[in-house]
């Protein structure tokens, strides 16, 4: 079974982003770039699918600049077998990347699409559910366990998700679209030796217009500014004195 | 122009989530409907009817509504789409599971966690883990738009009076199904909704110690009970209490973190809290900067305290 694992690059998450003083955007000149945690939760499991024999080939799938390829040769260090960059300098929105998903899962026809439920630059959480839209395929979002089962040509995939409350499991038949939540698996460490493998890995580079896509921007960003600031208050000494403060300042019990 | 607000439900009520995304559907200028997809949603059409600013209800009921399956919702919302110029849906887990669907389906992009309705076409929403504010405009005809429900007041529950129109359910799909869930039955009220929040962190050292000593604090201030990532990473307590970026996002009036250090993704999720109270034994806690009240203290000590003298 093919799986195709779509990866993002985006400012590593350690990094406290700063709104560029004219307001055009977060600043990321000279700042550390990795791979969308969740997204990396995606390639672990397509690698722990294939390591109990389940997956026979994983494609990690990037969009974007050049750089991207770094992106890709760690998701081929954690064990995707090859790779393809659809390479662009447009900004690229999610419908746009959806839509380059899809033509992509057209051509490779996996069974199985697993990626990260969100991108932690834009927060949008839409990309694996426009896909799966666009492909006619069933999703299952926000997952915390997943198991393949069923034989070739009628596999499903029973999928555990966090949902508000709890827990809900579904069975989406294959092919699919799963978005990875936090709690699905800890991503492995990449081995030097293993970085090393990665780089001998196939790599191939396509344009958007190689398949057909229009990835013209539907949302315009007027504005980026700095949240409000919200001022720290007062250390109060003790328990009296808190409770004193919460019943007759800020008369909230 | 109008706006559809697709309803969060249980099929017997509406979840407080669809009130403030009423409020937004109505910020976006013209009529607002809602639109209830369920199974036996009798009850939940009925009260969606009774929300103020709504002017009509659309009830489609059939087995595979049953439980939000995407594919099923999102062809529903598709059959009447044609009708709005927006779209909104809460953005919660339920909402952020379909809209995407339906946007890709219309050909259109889709605003996530809207804040702030500026115009019928510009929208503020946080990116950045809430570290930035985008002000965006969307460009495609229809808008579709995810609301985070901090952003905006809930509309009143009651006093509309709205038509309830039947509509034909679409076919299942038949290519995912419900095969079961594990929602945690609790007296407590809901994470989102609550007023205040008790909130613990990794400080609390295990899952009995959570409990045993956030407990009688939730229990005496009715409160609803909340986590760090790192303490529901480490098994302290269930993954759907999570307040963060990626858990939930809440505004409660009082905000209570016992030994939470405040992790950005955390601040992200519970800085527009009105009042918020950190009790903490590191002076050096990021969570102090954010906080009204700080208490420099051991929780375990501090907490059954505070119990003692509430």
């Amino acid at each position: 079974m093919k799986v195709l694992v779509p990866v993002k690059r985006v400012v590593d998450y350690n990094v406290k982003v700063r709104v560029k003083s004219d307001g055009t955007g977060v600043d990321i000149a000279n700042v550390k770039m990795s791979m969308n945690p969740f997204d990396e939760i995606a390639v672990e499991e397509a690698v722990r699918l294939k390591e109990k024999g389940v997956v026979t080939e994983i494609v990690a799938v990037s969009c974007g600049i050049t750089q991207c390829q770094e992106t890709l040769r760690a998701a081929m260090a954690i064990g995707a077998d090859r790779a393809i960059l659809v390479e662009t300098s447009e900004e690229l929105q999610p419908l746009a990347v959806a839509k380059l998903l899809k033509a992509l899962v057209d051509k490779e026809q996996p069974q199985l699409v697993i990626l990260g439920k969100q991108a932690i630059d834009d927060d949008c959480n839409q990309t694996g559910q426009m896909l799966a839209a666009l492909a006619g395929l069933p999703q299952a979002t926000f997952a915390s366990k997943v198991e393949l089962g069923g034989s070739a040509g009628e596999g499903h995939a029973h999928v555990t998700r966090e949902v508000d409350g709890g827990l809900e499991t579904l069975k989406v038949r294959l092919p699919a679209v799963i978005t990875t939540d936090l709690r699905l698996n800890e991503p492995r460490y990449m081995t030097l030796p293993n970085i090393m493998k990665a780089k001998k890995k196939p790599m191939e580079v396509i344009k958007p217009s190689d398949l057909g896509v229009d990835v013209t921007p539907r949302i315009k960003t007027l504005k980026v500014s700095e949240p409000p600031k919200r001022g720290a208050g007062v250390k109060v000494p003790d328990v009296a004195t808190l409770v004193a403060k919460l019943k007759n300042e800020a008369k909230v019990i | 122009m109008a706006a559809l607000v697709i309803a969060e439900h249980d099929n017997a009520s509406i979840r407080g989530a669809t009130l403030n995304t009423v409020t937004a559907a109505i910020a976006c200028g013209g009529d607002v409907h809602v639109l209830v997809a369920g199974h036996n949603a009798g009850p939940a059409a009925a009260a969606a009817a009774q929300i103020a600013g709504v002017t009509k209800v659309l009830h489609a009921d059939a087995p595979g509504l049953d439980h939000g399956l995407a594919e099923n919702v999102a062809a529903q919302v598709l059959a009447v789409a044609a009708d709005y110029s927006h779209l909104l849906f809460p953005a919660t887990a339920a909402g952020k599971n379909v809209a995407p669907r339906v946007a890709a389906l219309l050909d259109v992009a889709q605003i996530s966690d809207a804040t702030k309705v500026l115009s019928p076409d510009t929208f503020e929403r946080p990116i950045y883990a809430g570290n930035a504010i985008a002000t965006v405009q969307a460009l495609d005809a229809v808008k579709v738009i995810t609301v985070r429900t901090t952003g905006f007041d809930a509309a009143a529950a009651t006093g509309g009076s709205a038509a309830v129109e039947v509509i034909a359910a679409v076919a299942d799909a038949g290519s995912s199904s419900f095969l079961g869930s594990e929602i945690a039955k609790s007296d407590r009220p809901e994470l989102t909704a609550a007023k205040i929040i008790v909130s613990g962190g990794r400080a609390l050292g295990s899952s009995d110690q959570f409990n045993a000593v956030l407990t009688p604090l939730a229990d005496k201030l009715g409160a609803a009970l909340g986590a760090s990532r790192a303490a529901v990473d480490a098994g302290y307590a269930p993954n759907d209490w999570q307040v963060g970026q990626t858990g939930k996002i809440v505004a409660p009036s009082l905000y209570i973190a016992a030994g939470i250090s405040g992790a950005i993704q955390h601040l992200a999720g519970m800085k527009d809290s009105k009042v918020i109270v950190a009790i903490n034994k590191d002076p050096e806690a990021p969570i102090f900067s954010v906080a009204d009240y700080g208490l420099v203290a051991d929780l375990f000590t501090a907490v059954p305290e505070l119990v003692d003298s509430l």
